[in-house]
């Protein structure tokens, strides 16, 4: 893997808290880090390219978008699990799925319209060949939600 | 009951349908996304603001893929707090820069586990050494480190597709 030079972290940086919302955006991404909007615009699309930056754009506060989000873990035994996995997947509302080490070895997070669609998906999913345990793990508060990391 | 998402106008759900894609990687990508949503750039970008205030926007900008850049490990930690003192703990693990989520849920029968941490790291080792510490400075005996084995999916949400 190409290594990341000092102006590509400092982009990245800037970038991971704070995209300008105005109309030339990397203009003025430019500008705090004294270069020009060509420039900015080049390396992001190569970070991109090589995988250093999962997405840009936009992160929406699911509650305030009238969506419920759970976490839910499911017991699969081993011969089911990609099929679990598979048909957890196709849900348009699990947005994260993953094998975990331990008892409970599925977990995906839930997001949804409405409760009635949160337990109609749990009842399908809990139905599955394979499943044998189900938690509906549901958050009240929300501590931190920032994946952030400083690059130096 | 109210009916989820009442309150997210036409208008909005156009410009957050504009917004959940790729992010253009152009001089003016308000103007690409606006045109999308079928409103001007400055209609747009006003809406954009507006939402972010009420905190219908979270935040804008990148995420990066942690493998990419280094933090190579990673771990979901679960704990095991009397509920007295579970948002106290909260706070204070939420307050770690290893920490990136920290969520509290609903525990369930043989499952005792109340509060939940994203710890990253650069090594299995080190995510066992920082959610030791954790686990000391706050006072708390039991966890869980739930290590992934295998992503099978992790996508943005995409709201308001439903017909």
């Amino acid at each position: 893997m190409t290594e990341l030079t000092t102006f590509d972290k400092a982009l990245l940086n800037l970038l991971q808290g704070h995209l300008p919302v105005c109309s030339r955006p990397f203009a003025q991404l430019a500008v705090q880090l004294g270069t020009d909007e060509q420039t900015v615009l080049t390396r992001l699309k190569w970070l991109k390219q090589e995988g250093y930056l999962r997405r840009i754009g936009t992160f929406f506060n699911s509650a305030r978008l009238g969506y419920e989000g759970t976490l839910v873990a499911l017991q699969v035994d081993g011969a089911h699990i990609s099929s679990v996995a598979e048909a957890v997947n196709r849900y348009p509302g699990a947005t994260h799925n993953y094998e975990r080490e331990g008892e409970y070895n599925l977990w995906f997070t839930l997001l949804t319209a409405d409760p009635v669609q949160e337990r109609r998906i749990l009842r399908e999913v809990r139905a599955l060949p394979g499943v044998h345990g189900m938690m509906n793990l549901k958050s009240r508060k929300k501590y931190k939600i920032n994946v952030q990391f400083q690059l130096r | 009951m109210k009916h989820s998402g009442s309150e997210v106008s036409e208008l909005d759900k156009n410009v957050i349908r504009a917004l959940q894609g790729e992010f253009p990687l152009v001089e003016e990508p308000y103007k690409e996304l606006a045109s999308r949503a079928g409103v001007s750039e400055e209609v747009f970008l006003a809406r954009v603001r507006e939402m972010t205030q009420q905190k219908m926007i979270r935040k804008m900008g990148a995420v990066l893929r942690h493998r990419e850049v280094g933090f190579s490990s990673n771990v979901l930690c679960a704990w095991e707090v009397e509920p007295e003192r579970l948002d106290e703990v909260a706070r204070s693990m939420a307050a770690s820069a290893s920490v990136s989520h920290c969520y509290d849920r609903n525990v369930a029968p043989g499952w005792p586990y109340n509060l939940y941490t994203m710890i990253h790291a650069h090594s299995r080792a080190e995510c066992e050494q920082i959610a030791e510490q954790l686990g000391r400075e706050n006072h708390v005996a039991h966890r869980v480190m739930l290590y992934s084995k295998k992503e099978w999916k992790k996508t943005s949400m995409q709201y308001f597709q439903e017909p």
